[in-house]
Order: C-alpha cells, then sequence, then structure tokens
C-alpha cells in the first residue's frame, strides 16, 4: 500500500488515517445509538456484516458503490434485529449485541459458501476508486492525498456533521433527551421508541459503512475475521470520547497510530516481536479506558429498555 | 433451585422445584428447537431441496454425527468437555452480574499454560495432572483477574477490556508458540510429557479422556459453592443487587474480582485440560478456537445453573462435532454457529416475551383480583 | 360552572391489582379540586390516565364536553392538559430553557431557535412572577426551583389545566405556602388545577373541594369549607384514625452515639454534608427533619460506611468507626433501616428467607465456616415474619411479591432484631399506608422504650413531630438547630428547613436543654 519512496512520517500519517477510518465511522454509530440510550456491542457484527455485503454489492453489479450501499443496508437491517430485541422485547442488550456478533460471523461465512462456493474469503472485486495519480500532481501535500482513500474524508465530514446535528438541531436535542431522560420526553410528547430506532439503525448504517471500508476501500475483498475486535475498538473510543463524535474520532486515530505502528514496526527495524505491535491497538485501549474512566459520562438511561406506560 | 430441607415436607417440595426447573427450561429448550427450525431454512437455501428433504438431511447427519455410532458419541464428548468448563465460568459470572466475554482468551492461556507446564520432565503422573490443572487455573484467573481489578477500582466495563484481552492472549500465545517453546520447523509447541496426558479411558483411540470427569466435578462444586456456602451467597447478592449487597456489608469489588478470577480460572482449567487431554501441544493460533464463546450459550441455555450446563454443553458438543461432519452432504458447517445465534437472539428477547405473554394473559382475564 | 374534565367509569388494571374500579372525577373551571387517598389508593393512576401516560381498561373522559380518547401525553398536552409529575421529568444535564422546550421546539430550518427558547422562557416565567435563569443548568437549581420549571413546561404548551401529584413533598412549609399562592394566582388566570396528595392539612388550606379515593375507588367528593379534618382522615383510610402515637415519658441515658464535625461529598463529588454534629442517647429517638436533598442521604450513608467521609468523626459506645466497612459498623451495633427499600433494603429477586439474614449471613448460627444452614436461616426467617405481622404466603417466595408495607415490615423486622445499640430509620415509613405507618412507629417507639438509640430522618414534618424527643434540622448539608420537641412547633421547624434561625426569636434556648 506504501511505496518505497515515500517519506516514513507520511507513511505512518496516512496509514493511521486509513486505519482509523472504519474505526471513526463505526464509533459514529455507537456515538448515535448510545446518545439515544441503547447500547450496541453488535458493532462488531454489523461491521462484518457491511464488510461481507460491501464486497457482495460490488461483485454482482460490477459497481462497488452499489457495495457499499448494499454495506449500509444489510448494516440497518442487522441492527434493525437490535432495535427490536432492545426497545420492544426489553432484551439484555449485551446479550443481545452478543447475539448480533455471533449470527453475523456465522452468517457471512455461510453466505462465502453460498454465493462463491469457497470457504473463508471471497475472490477479489472492484475496489472504491480513488483518483490516486491525480492527487499525486497536486502541490505539496500531493503525495499525502494519494495514500487516502474517499472513506477517509467521508468519516470527517461526518464526524462534523453529527457533531452539527446532536448539538444544534432538534432532532440531537430529542436524541438526547431521550438518553438521559427517557419519561421526560415521553410526557412532553417525544416518540422514545422512534429516536430509538432511527438512531440504532443509523448506527447500522455507520457500522455497515465502517466494514465496507475495510472490505472494498482498503481492500478488494472480504476475508473472515477481517474485522478482527475492531468493532469493540469503536466501542472504546466511544467511551474514551465521552460519547461525543469529535472525541471519539480523537480516540479513534490514537488506536489507529498504534494499528499503523504494528504494521510498519518491522519496516522501521523497531526491535520486539510481531505479536507485540500487534497487540498494541488493544493493550492501548485498555489502558485508554482505565485512564479516562470516571472522567467521561455516559448518557443517563444508557442500556435500559424504556417501557411506556409502566407503574 | 433451593431444595429445602424441611423432610416432611421434602417430597412435595421436591415435586414443586423439579416443576420449576423444567418451567424454567422450557423457554431455552424452545429457544433451541426454533433455532433448529429456522437452520433448516439455511439448509432448504444451500441446497436447492425442499422443507422435508432439508429437515431430514440435516437432523439424520447431525443425530449420525454426534450420537448415532459408538465412535461419533466419543467425539462428542470430547467436543462437550470444554464446553462445561467455559458454560460453568460463564455461569458464574452472570450470577454475579457479569459478563466475562474473556473466558476465550483464559481458555487459551490455559492451553498455553498447560502445553509448557506439561513439558517439565519427571514429574509423577498424578501429581504433574495436579500441576496442570493448579496452573492453568491460575493462568486463567490471573487473566480474568486484570479486568475484574480493572471493573472493581476504575469501573471501566469489564466486557471491552476482556475482549481486548482475547487478543492480547492470542498474541500472547502465538508469541510462545513461535518463539521460546516453538518445536523447530513447526508452528507449535513440543509435545508435553506422558505424565502430563490425561488419561484416555475408553480406548487409546478414543480421544474421551479424564477430563469429562473433572469437568463434572467441578459442575457440582460450583452448584454448591453458588447455593450453599457464604460466598456463594454474596457473589449472588451482589448479582442481583449490588446496592443491597453493599448495605448488608458485603464488598461489591471484592465479589466482583473474585468472581472474574473463578470465572477465568475455570476456563483456564478448561484450556489446560484441552491440551493436556486431546492436544498434548499449543498450535499457533490464526483466530478464536471458539470454546469461550460457544459457553455464553452454554450457560445461556442452561439458565446459569451449574448442573443444567452439563447438559446443554451436551447439546451444543454434539452440534459442534456434528456439525464438521454436515459438509460431507454439502451443508456448510457454519450452520451450528448460526444455530448458537439464533437462540442467543431468542433468549435476549425472552423478557420481551413474557411481558407480551403477560400482556395478552392479563387483557384475557380483566376481573383480575386486588392484592394484600 | 363549566366542566372541564370529567371521568367516568374509570377502571384500570394492572396484573394482579385494580389501580381503578369505576371511577367518577370531574373538574370544574377555576377550582382547585383535590385528589386526596393513601399511597396506593390509584390517585397517580387516575391522572396518568387523564394524561395519556396510561390507556383506560373501561371508562370514557370528557375534555370540555368533548369525548376524547388519550392515546398519549401528545394528545393531552394539545387538549390544554399539563401535568408535573411527583419524580421531576426534567433532563438533569439540559438548560431550564431547552427542558421547558423539548418536544415544542422553536425552529429555525432543521436547528432549535434557541434565542427564542431563551426569550420565550423568560417571558413566561416573568408573566407568572417566576424568578427563573432559562440558562441554568436543571442539576445546579434547587428542588423548588425545579418545580417552577415544571410549572412552566406546562404553561408553555398553553396549558389551562394543570395537574400536579404529591408537589408539596419537596418543600418547606414557607415553600408551600408560596406554592398556594401560586396556584391561587393561576386560578384566577382561569387555569383550573387537581392537585393529588395524602396530606390532609394541604386540603384544608389550598383546595376548593376533594375527591376522595380507596382502594381505587371513590369515596366521596366533598365541598373543603363542608368539611374537617377528621372526615377526611376517616373517608381516607376507611376506619378512625389515632393520629398520636403512645410514648412513654422521655428517659434518656448515656450517650450512646456522637458524630463530630462530620463532612462528606455526593456522587458529583460536592460538599452534602457540610460539617455535621449531634448525639444520640440511650431511649430517645432523635429526629433529623429537613426537606429533601439536603444532605440526609449522605449523611446516613457516611455514617454506615456506605460512603466515605473527608473528615469528622463517627463513634459508637465510644468506640470510633469512622470510614470503616459496613460490616465492621454493623458489627459495632449498628442497625439501619434504608430510605429506599427496594435498592438497599431487600434483594427483590431472592426470597425473603435469604433476605432475613441480609448482613448477618456470615455469622453463626446461619452459617458454619463458609457453609450457610438454610434449616436456621428458614427458621429465623418465619419467626421474624410471626413477629412483625408479615403477610406472605411463606418464608419462600420472594420479597418483590410483597406489598410495600409488608417489605418494609421486613426490612424492619431484620434490623429490630439485630438488637442493635442505635437504630437508624431513615424515611421508614415513605410510601406506606396508614396501617403500616402505625404499626412501623409502634415498633420504632418501643426500641425507645426498651432504651436503644433510636436516629430517625424523616422529611414528614408530622412524623418527626409525634415520634422525635429531640429534632435537629438539617439545611445545606449542616444541622442548622436542634430544639426539643416540646420546644418544637412546625413554623419554627420550617424556618430552620428553609435556612433561617431562630436564635433571635428563641432567647438562649439554643438546644443545650436536652435533658428532660
Amino acid at each position: 500500500m506504501s511505496s518505497g519512496s515515500i517519506p516514513g512520517a507520511i507513511v505512518l500519517l496516512t496509514a493511521t488515517l486509513r486505519l482509523a477510518t472504519p474505526l471513526m465511522l463505526t464509533s459514529l454509530g455507537g456515538v448515535f445509538s448510545e446518545k439515544s440510550g441503547v447500547v450496541n456491542i453488535g458493532l462488531e457484527g454489523i461491521m462484518t456484516t457491511g464488510a461481507f455485503f460491501a464486497v457482495y454489492g460490488s461483485y454482482i453489479s460490477g459497481n462497488p458503490w452499489i457495495g457499499v450501499l448494499f454495506a449500509m443496508l444489510s448494516g440497518a437491517i442487522v441492527a434493525g434485529i437490535h432495535a427490536v430485541l432492545s426497545i420492544h422485547l426489553k432484551a439484555d442488550q449485551v446479550i443481545s449485541g452478543t447475539a448480533i456478533n455471533v449470527f453475523a460471523a456465522a452468517l457471512t461465512n455461510f453466505l462465502i459458501f453460498k454465493f462463491y462456493g469457497v470457504f473463508s474469503q471471497t475472490p477479489g472485486v472492484t475496489p472504491v476508486p480513488y483518483p490516486r495519480d491525480a492527487m499525486l500532481k497536486i502541490p505539496v501535500i500531493g503525495t499525502f492525498l494519494s495514500e487516502l482513500n474517499w472513506f477517509v474524508f467521508l468519516a470527517f465530514g461526518l464526524v462534523i456533521l453529527s457533531t452539527y446535528i446532536l448539538n444544534k438541531t432538534v432532532f440531537g436535542l430529542r436524541i438526547r433527551a431521550v438518553g438521559e431522560h427517557p419519561r421526560a420526553a415521553d410526557t412532553l410528547g417525544v416518540d422514545v421508541y422512534k429516536i430509538r430506532y432511527i438512531c440504532v439503525i443509523l448506527s447500522g448504517v455507520l457500522g455497515g459503512l465502517g466494514g465496507a471500508t475495510l472490505s472494498i476501500g482498503m481492500m478488494n475483498m472480504y476475508l473472515n475475521n477481517m474485522v478482527s475486535g475492531r468493532g469493540f475498538i469503536a466501542l472504546a473510543a466511544m467511551i474514551f470520547g465521552n460519547w461525543k463524535p469529535l472525541g471519539s474520532m480523537g480516540a479513534c486515530l490514537i488506536f489507529a497510530f498504534a494499528d499503523a505502528l504494528s504494521l510498519y514496526a518491522k519496516k522501521f527495524g523497531l526491535p520486539l516481536p510481531q505479536e507485540f505491535y500487534a497487540s498494541l491497538p488493544y493493550l492501548l485501549t485498555m489502558i485508554a479506558l482505565a485512564g479516562f474512566v470516571g472522567k467521561t459520562t455516559a448518557p443517563r438511561e444508557d442500556g435500559i429498555p424504556y417501557t411506556k406506560g409502566e407503574r | 433451585m433451593k431444595q429445602s430441607e424441611d423432610r416432611k415436607k421434602s417430597s412435595s417440595k421436591f415435586k414443586d422445584s423439579l416443576l420449576n426447573t423444567l418451567k424454567g427450561m422450557l423457554f431455552p429448550i424452545s429457544a433451541v428447537i426454533f433455532a433448529l427450525f429456522v437452520s433448516v431454512f439455511f439448509v432448504m437455501w444451500a441446497k436447492n431441496l425442499g422443507f422435508g428433504e432439508s429437515a431430514s438431511l440435516l437432523f439424520r447427519s447431525l443425530w449420525k454425527g454426534s450420537f448415532g455410532t459408538k465412535f461419533n458419541f466419543m467425539e462428542t464428548l470430547v467436543f462437550t468437555t470444554p464446553l462445561i468448563f467455559t458454560g460453568l465460568a460463564h455461569s458464574l459470572a452472570f450470577k454475579t452480574g457479569l459478563f466475562n466475554i474473556g473466558v476465550e482468551g483464559q481458555f487459551i492461556i490455559g492451553m498455553i499454560t498447560a502445553a509448557i507446564v506439561g513439558q517439565i520432565p519427571g514429574i509423577p503422573h498424578i501429581l504433574h495432572i495436579l500441576l496442570i490443572i493448579a496452573t492453568g487455573m491460575l493462568a486463567g484467573g490471573a487473566w480474568a483477574w486484570v479486568p475484574g481489578i480493572l471493573k472493581a477500582k476504575l469501573g471501566t466495563n469489564e466486557v471491552v477490556n476482556s475482549i481486548m484481552m482475547n487478543f492480547i492472549g492470542m498474541y500472547l500465545s502465538n508469541y510462545l508458540v513461535m518463539g521460546p517453546f516453538r518445536k523447530p520447523g513447526t508452528a507449535s509447541t513440543q509435545l508435553i510429557q506422558d505424565s502430563a496426558k490425561l488419561t484416555r479411558f475408553v480406548s487409546p483411540n478414543d480421544r474421551v479422556n479424564t477430563a469429562l470427569f473433572i469437568a463434572i466435578g467441578f459442575a457440582i462444586l460450583v452448584y454448591i459453592l453458588l447455593w450453599k456456602t457464604t460466598t456463594g451467597y454474596e457473589l449472588r447478592a451482589v448479582g442481583t443487587n449490588p446496592d443491597a449487597s453493599e448495605y448488608g456489608g458485603i464488598s461489591i469489588n471484592k465479589n466482583i474480582i473474585l468472581a472474574m478470577v473463578l470465572s477465568g480460572a475455570l476456563a483456564g482449567l478448561g484450556g489446560a485440560t484441552h491440551t493436556s487431554g486431546i492436544q498434548y501441544q499449543a498450535n499457533q493460533l490464526f483466530g478464536f478456537p471458539n470454546f469461550g464463546f460457544d459457553g455464553i450459550t452454554v450457560a445461556l441455555v442452561a439458565k446459569s445453573n451449574p448442573i443444567g450446563v452439563i447438559f446443554s454443553a451436551l447439546l451444543f458438543g454434539a452440534l459442534n462435532y456434528s456439525s464438521a461432519g454436515l459438509q460431507v452432504v454439502g451443508i456448510p458447517s457454519q450452520i451450528a454457529s448460526l444455530i448458537q445465534g439464533i437462540v442467543i437472539l431468542f433468549i435476549a428477547a425472552e423478557y420481551g416475551f413474557k411481558i407480551i405473554g403477560a400482556k395478552i394473559s392479563a387483557k384475557r382475564k380483566k376481573e383480575a383480583v386486588v392484592n394484600e | 360552572m363549566e366542566k372541564v374534565v370529567e371521568m367516568k367509569g374509570i377502571s384500570k388494571i394492572f396484573p394482579g391489582v385494580v389501580a381503578n374500579d369505576n371511577v367518577d372525577f370531574e373538574l370544574l373551571k377555576g377550582e382547585i379540586h383535590v385528589l386526596l387517598g393513601e399511597n396506593g389508593a390509584g390517585k397517580t393512576t387516575l391522572m396518568n390516565v387523564l394524561y395519556g401516560l396510561y390507556q383506560q381498561d373501561a371508562g370514557e373522559i370528557y375534555i370540555k364536553g368533548k369525548k376524547v380518547e388519550m392515546k398519549s401525553p401528545k394528545e393531552a398536552i394539545d387538549l390544554g392538559i399539563g401535568m408535573v409529575h411527583q419524580h421531576f421529568m426534567l433532563v438533569h444535564n439540559f438548560t431550564v430553557a431547552e427542558n421547558i422546550i423539548l418536544g415544542k421546539e422553536p425552529r429555525s430550518g432543521m436547528n432549535v431557535d434557541m434565542k427564542k427558547a431563551v426569550k420565550d422562557t423568560k417571558d413566561l416565567a416573568d408573566k407568572y412572577g417566576f424568578n427563573i435563569n432559562p440558562n441554568d443548568i436543571i442539576e445546579d437549581i434547587t428542588v423548588g426551583q425545579q418545580q417552577k420549571v415544571e410549572i412552566l413546561k406546562s404553561l408553555y404548551r398553553g396549558a389551562d389545566i394543570l395537574i400536579l401529584d404529591e408537589p408539596t413533598a419537596v418543600l418547606t412549609p414557607q415553600e408551600i405556602d408560596e406554592l398556594g399562592v401560586i396556584l391561587r394566582n393561576l386560578v384566577s388566570q382561569g387555569k383550573s388545577i387537581i392537585l393529588i396528595t395524602h396530606k390532609l392539612k394541604e386540603v384544608m388550606s389550598i383546595s376548593d373541594r376533594v375527591t376522595i379515593l380507596r382502594r381505587g375507588k371513590v369515596v366521596d367528593t366533598l365541598n373543603t369549607k363542608d368539611t374537617n379534618i377528621d372526615e377526611l382522615a376517616e373517608k381516607m383510610v376507611g376506619r378512625k384514625v389515632n393520629l398520636v402515637v403512645d410514648k412513654k415519658p422521655l428517659n434518656a441515658g448515656k450517650t450512646i452515639f456522637k458524630v463530630e464535625d462530620l463532612q462528606a461529598l455526593d456522587y458529583r463529588k460536592l460538599p452534602a454534608v457540610k460539617g455535621v454534629s449531634f448525639e444520640v442517647h440511650a431511649g430517645e429517638i432523635f429526629a433529623i427533619a429537613g426537606v429533601d436533598g439536603n444532605g440526609q442521604s449522605e449523611l446516613i450513608e457516611t455514617i454506615v460506611g456506605l460512603r466515605k467521609p473527608t473528615g469528622g468523626k463517627v463513634i459508637i459506645n465510644d468506640e470510633d468507626i469512622t470510614g470503616k466497612s459496613p460490616r465492621q459498623i454493623s458489627e459495632a451495633g449498628i442497625a439501619h433501616i434504608p430510605e429506599d427499600r427496594h435498592k438497599r433494603g431487600l434483594i427483590l429477586k431472592e426470597s425473603l428467607a435469604e433476605n432475613a439474614v441480609l448482613g448477618n449471613h456470615y455469622r453463626a448460627p446461619f452459617a458454619k465456616g463458609i457453609m450457610m444452614d438454610y434449616v436456621k436461616i428458614k427458621e429465623y426467617a418465619r419467626k421474624l415474619i410471626n413477629d412483625f405481622d408479615v403477610r406472605t404466603p411463606s418464608e419462600n417466595v420472594s420479597a418483590a411479591s410483597l406489598s410495600g408495607g409488608n417489605q418494609q415490615k421486613m426490612v424492619a423486622a431484620r434490623e429490630i432484631n439485630k438488637d442493635p445499640d442505635l437504630l437508624i430509620a431513615a424515611q421508614p415509613t415513605r410510601g406506606l399506608d396508614v396501617g403500616a405507618i402505625e404499626y412501623i412507629h409502634k415498633r420504632l417507639v418501643a426500641e425507645r422504650d426498651k432504651g436503644k438509640a433510636v436516629l430517625l430522618v424523616s422529611l414528614e414534618l408530622d412524623e418527626v413531630m409525634s415520634l422525635a424527643d429531640r429534632i435537629g434540622v438539617i439545611y445545606d448539608g449542616k444541622i442548622v438547630d436542634i430544639i426539643d420537641r416540646k420546644d418544637a412547633t412546625e413554623q419554627k421547624l420550617g424556618i430552620l428547613m428553609a435556612g433561617g434561625t431562630l436564635k433571635k426569636t428563641q432567647g438562649g434556648a439554643e438546644g443545650e436543654a436536652i435533658r428532660g
């Protein structure tokens, strides 16, 4: 993914940005879901689903953008299951999310076999195109831009948009109210269930997009276990980022840097075994959580099902 | 569950409690049946067959592959054994209100620990096994202690942390397998000593071994721990109402850490006996072996009852083992995981179904009685 | 007079409970109508039906003569009904203005027009004479102010029918008077008001008419001026009520328990207990009176070891127990009936037997080593159930299946049976019916008469006045004054509860006149 002529700092920076993108998108999904009061640890499974269906969409249509659409749609559907369970059936949201994760992993495996007759990875498809050469012609930052992809820009754009939605709009005010004190919102005629459904499904769309970034944004295929805990890291980033889009973005960048470091560690001639670098993002996630917990606050009713007309 | 000690009424109470247990099991059992039913549709889709044909193909293959022959039955028990341990690990954590999704990593740590300890030469058989049990439990417990203490002291989410610990555990194991303990030219450690191997009590060709008895023994121990000891009383109290427990002089932090460590120890023991009963070495991992994750379903279906875990583990052990054989008849083996996913989804919604049920029955009989 | 609300034959059934049974209720334009009844009589349920939070199982609702279907609060709001709930429905980290506009936001495009929101709030507050800053965060303002925000929320939505659920529970006597003025003012501007309460004095002082509910049924509707407190009490409870508690003359002994300059923080890490000192003697009931949220909860939690003190001392029988664990403190001789029996007092899902030994479960005779003895535990639970007249089919049922009164009796039984030197009772009768209240009161007084030290925390002045021997009034985390029961009047306590002082009015009798 990087050519030898590019300076190390830019390699590391662009790799960080590329690797942060799926985390940022998914983490945004987490922010919407949890701000409205629904814990979504199913984001891991949603990413998996999105990653697979992005490839499948691109495969059957030959158009990677259709793939992106497929990813968002499939993410929304899987999140929809979680929404029904969490909102109407008042399921334990952690268990429901776990079910989503188990189910998504099995389903994608099954579908690879069904659609392609092989196991554990799909054949290559058309990835999302990126005008690398045109970017290279841009003075000064050309090299830097050429190493990115469209998803990177999309992710940063969505972070800003989400901040705006949550803080300035009527919809945002209602999301926050529903996550903090759903009964207060309900007594004022705000439809708690509707807002939670919208937010959970939105988290599916964003998680699916995050998955698509992994499969047809950065590569051209789907591999088994390619998400490998990124959904959970995105969740940790959301906690670390105090349930705010900008904060989560910062956290994602830190984790992605660790990830980038592990990819290029050998290249930079750093000592220590490869397994150490591989576990660095996970280790860092734990340290970050330990260091910042208590300094961040979850929405008050996060994870607690709301019952209309409860005694 | 809490059997009466009052002997006069004991027989009728026993009946009551049996009835309640059966009633309680109704939901998980119907969840499993529902999931099997749904899985038939996946077979129909995969094989382009009708419902009847698919169902009979699936269930015949599953039955034959799990209990149909003596060899298959023995292998089913081999797959069951680790699930008893991981199912117990999850049950104990659930009872304390914790979700130790790190059982997977603790299991891996147990496996690699046994693979290393098992290589020590010159220890008598019994001592070597005891040593493996002790170190496996210790290592698994230590691995779970980390998210436990982070939750107790700092309040960080045990789910996220123990998932991170799963990955770190896998990489640590890989480092040990491919680094200091690598058998040259392979992606594994050296074989363990004969003294460290658990006895295969049926025949040398059947891999089923004494780990099964150790597992059942621990299921009984966990049952006694939870329902007959003060420790169990405190763990359950913290699990159902931490505020009241704290008020009653029960330390929440101490019990959270204790539950995580005990849960991790059970998982580690599962991993250790898997090495010393089946694998005889540790291999480089390219993904999770999934015994820990499967234990979630085992515990949920058993409703966290340690004795129930034995049967629930048998069910999923059978499913896991026989699903591998499905490939032969052209059914993807992922059916087993799909079934598990559906079972958990269904069980997660239990509360909701109960509310809906209550609403329907309340509507039926409007002339409800005033309480008091 | 025009009937603005008419509810006919309303029934509402919850699983196992008929909360409203064929209830008729009407509200006239421009009146203050009290809905009176004990806890659990079905007052709040009826009003939640009117406000669209519950749907009735039978019956009809007419608003200003038109039949209506209340599917959700939205319909109620559209019809001009506003409700101030007992537990305020305010988003704690939103501003006053944000709380008021939520659900009916002034917009500019997709955005909330915050400028207009703030201005509208200010205008509204000025119009009704409320002193409120629209930009304050809810968790930073007082409970009295929060109540005003709740009323403004309804007025902002154009409500002309206001329902207030137990509005005085959180107010000082003076604030209650002030509320009365506010309500009169609203009525004079054409509003009609329904007031839910179980306090008889308020009925007499604020209302025009009163409808009494008992066990889900309407007992009577009366004009306030044609009735009196005794009649109301009898109709509410269904029998003659003896509001006076029999107590032996005070025979206080040595100091059992002492708190010196105790300090502690609340959950936001702000000072909540700011240097509290008092003593409790053997054979007396020392009551801490005050409005909710002035540090009572934190004070008790600090004493019993559930909260770490940041300064000061807690001493029982000359033993310093400051900062010790709940178990150590319990072993030192303190038992505690907690203010929230569902949160702290009981493990609702577990059996009564397991609950009966909570806190003693690790000790003989209930445990031998690490093994529990369930035979002994069940025996003990049966004894508690008998002694305290807990109505339950057996000791094996879950605590959740009992009524509130019986749950509280179980908690009281467990704590009193620990035979402590100091018994702490924090809001021991909260949410109970009169029968259960009388019973709990009797048991507390019995402990005092046996020579135990009793520390009572109560938000109900009536309870304090009828039980206490000495009264410490807490305000803003400090005990502002300690007075003898015989010197106390509701008016004096009211001044102290609002943070005032009595020193000028009372001469030298500051509180050293302890012994009877």
